[in-house]
């Protein structure tokens, strides 16, 4: 393929993923708000088009009419630039994601991934790193004290979960032996994903996600009643709609990143044996993917609104004394496996 | 010595060992949420469907409007005299029926009326009652001082206010 082939089509696909992830960005605060009200027995947004379907699109527009304020003593700079580095490392995390296998279209063997960098797992994993940049300038540059304690505290969960990310990332990868992330999902082929064979590292991972995207039960950064807002109470406008999109970012790269690594990508068990047309079957996968990203979302959902919230000393300790530990004995257990059944 | 008595005895308030690694807990907390889900819903969705309060709820006042036509109000004023807000205001005229008088103005000033009842508990002929009507809105204050056109209400509506003003009041 000519590179002039690999421009158009890598265009294509930067096209497809951002339309997609921002549609899916918009209807992840629609289902919050629905699914938040099932829970509490009350029926959600159900007036702006049929069942409230619509309801994104008047909320974007309302918060684009808002007024833009910025407190007094607040670096307007600095203030203005932590927003866009949320965005950014929420929407760039997404080029490396394998949604799908390979597939033949015209002639071409394209790749379902924006990026197939080989450490892809790498990347995503600094990219987290600088999301953290994003709340610390947020919390300092507001000039108020309730979202420089929301900013730091904050910096501290991400970074102190951000360990026990990385250690049960290595769980995965001794089985993988390789950090692309098409290579993960193929070491996962058929119905041992990653989730049955290390849970220990599953459940450590998922709660470092929770940890990471500021969710619920962690979300004592931003909670209202301890902190009115944490470090994004002076944001108002098109600047907060950007922190509140990019906390959904997050959570989408979160749940598919879960998918990826430990519950099998696109793989689903036993399809083999249907033998059906090759091109069903891809869309099959394809939307086996995106299935278990949904249900990942609806349990991030559904987790936030039946747990309390952690105190942050109770945060810390969970990070450290628990999480941490459990993910060496991740290490320890995989290395043991591999060791007795030579895989 | 009573410290370490203290601390090895077993509280009411200390987890058991379930409780501690917290995952039975997270799992029970998410069994009730999903049975929540799964609940109908109770939400009267307002304007499509509205609330129709029982007999004993007290509404706006209005007069009762016999099949005839007239109203039964005499305009004897004991309401416009028992209203704690000085919201109504009677006007007497004279007329040929069997009961000679009647109001030529009965305004009730809306923005004023508190709801309380006490009009409907003094009237000696029934003549006027606390409706089920609770939707008032106005856009400028002339609209909220209704007349007779607003107030008459026919006496088959009034049915079961009468009935319960008769049973309990």
């Amino acid at each position: 393929m000519s590179l002039l082939e690999i421009l158009i089509i890598t265009f294509i696909k930067i096209i497809f993923i951002l339309t997609v992830m921002l549609l899916t960005v918009s209807y992840a605060v629609y289902f919050e708000r629905k699914i938040s009200a099932w829970a509490q027995n009350r029926l959600g947004p159900n007036r702006v088009g049929w069942q409230g379907i619509l309801q994104p699109f008047a909320d974007v527009f309302k918060l684009l009419l808002k007024e833009d304020i910025v407190p007094e003593r607040a670096n307007k700079y600095v203030h203005a630039i932590a927003p866009m580095i949320a965005l950014f490392v929420a929407f760039t995390t997404y080029a490396v994601i394998p949604i799908g296998p390979n597939i033949n279209l015209f002639g071409y063997e394209i790749q379902l991934v924006v990026a197939d960098i080989n450490m892809g797992i790498l990347y995503v994993l600094a990219l987290t790193s600088l999301g953290v940049y994003a709340i610390t300038f947020a919390g300092w540059s507001s000039g108020s004290k309730y979202s420089l304690l929301g900013g730091i505290r904050s910096s501290a969960q991400m970074i102190s979960y951000e360990i026990s990310m990385g250690f049960s990332i290595g769980g995965v990868l001794l089985l993988a032996e390789s950090l692309r992330p098409i290579d993960i999902v193929n070491s996962q082929a058929g119905w041992m994903w990653n989730a049955i064979i290390q849970p220990i590292g599953f459940i450590t991972f998922v709660v470092s996600a929770f940890a990471e995207t500021n969710r619920l039960p962690f979300d004592l950064p931003e909670a209202e009643p301890e902190l009115v807002g944490g470090f994004h109470t002076e944001y108002s406008s098109m600047k907060f709609a950007a922190f509140f999109l990019a906390e959904y970012a997050n959570m989408i790269i979160a749940s598919a990143l879960i998918v990826t690594l430990y519950l099998g990508g696109w793989h689903v068990p036993f399809i083999e044996t249907l033998s059906l047309p090759s091109w069903l079957m891809i869309i099959i996968q394809i939307g086996a993917f995106f299935f278990k990203m949904g249900a990942l979302l609806f349990f991030f959902i559904w987790v936030r609104w039946s747990i309390p919230r952690f105190r942050y000393d109770q945060l810390m300790d969970l990070g450290w004394k628990v999480m941490f530990p459990l993910s060496l004995i991740n290490i320890v257990w995989v290395a043991v496996l591999i060791m007795i059944f030579k895989i | 010595m009573s410290q370490v008595n203290n601390s090895l005895k077993k509280r009411k308030k200390d987890l058991t060992f379930w409780q501690k690694i917290y995952i039975p807990e997270i799992i029970k907390g998410l069994s009730l949420t999903m049975k929540n889900m799964l609940r109908p819903k109770f939400t009267m969705e307002y304007p499509e469907e509205k609330f129709i309060p029982p007999a004993s709820y007290r509404g706006r006042p209005v007069l009762v409007m016999e099949p005839s036509g007239d109203e039964r109000c005499v305009a004897c004023g004991l309401c416009s005299r028992v209203c704690p807000a000085l919201a109504i205001e009677v006007q007497a005229a004279e007329t040929d029926r069997e009961k000679e008088r009647y109001p030529e103005k009965f305004e009730i000033n809306m923005l004023r009326c508190i709801f309380c009842g006490l009009c409907e508990e003094v009237c000696p002929e029934e003549a006027i009652v606390m409706s089920k009507d609770y939707e008032l809105a106005f856009t400028n204050r002339d609209d909220a001082i209704y007349g007779k056109d607003k107030l008459l209400i026919p006496v088959e509506q009034l049915q079961d206010r009468i009935e319960f003003l008769r049973k309990y009041k």
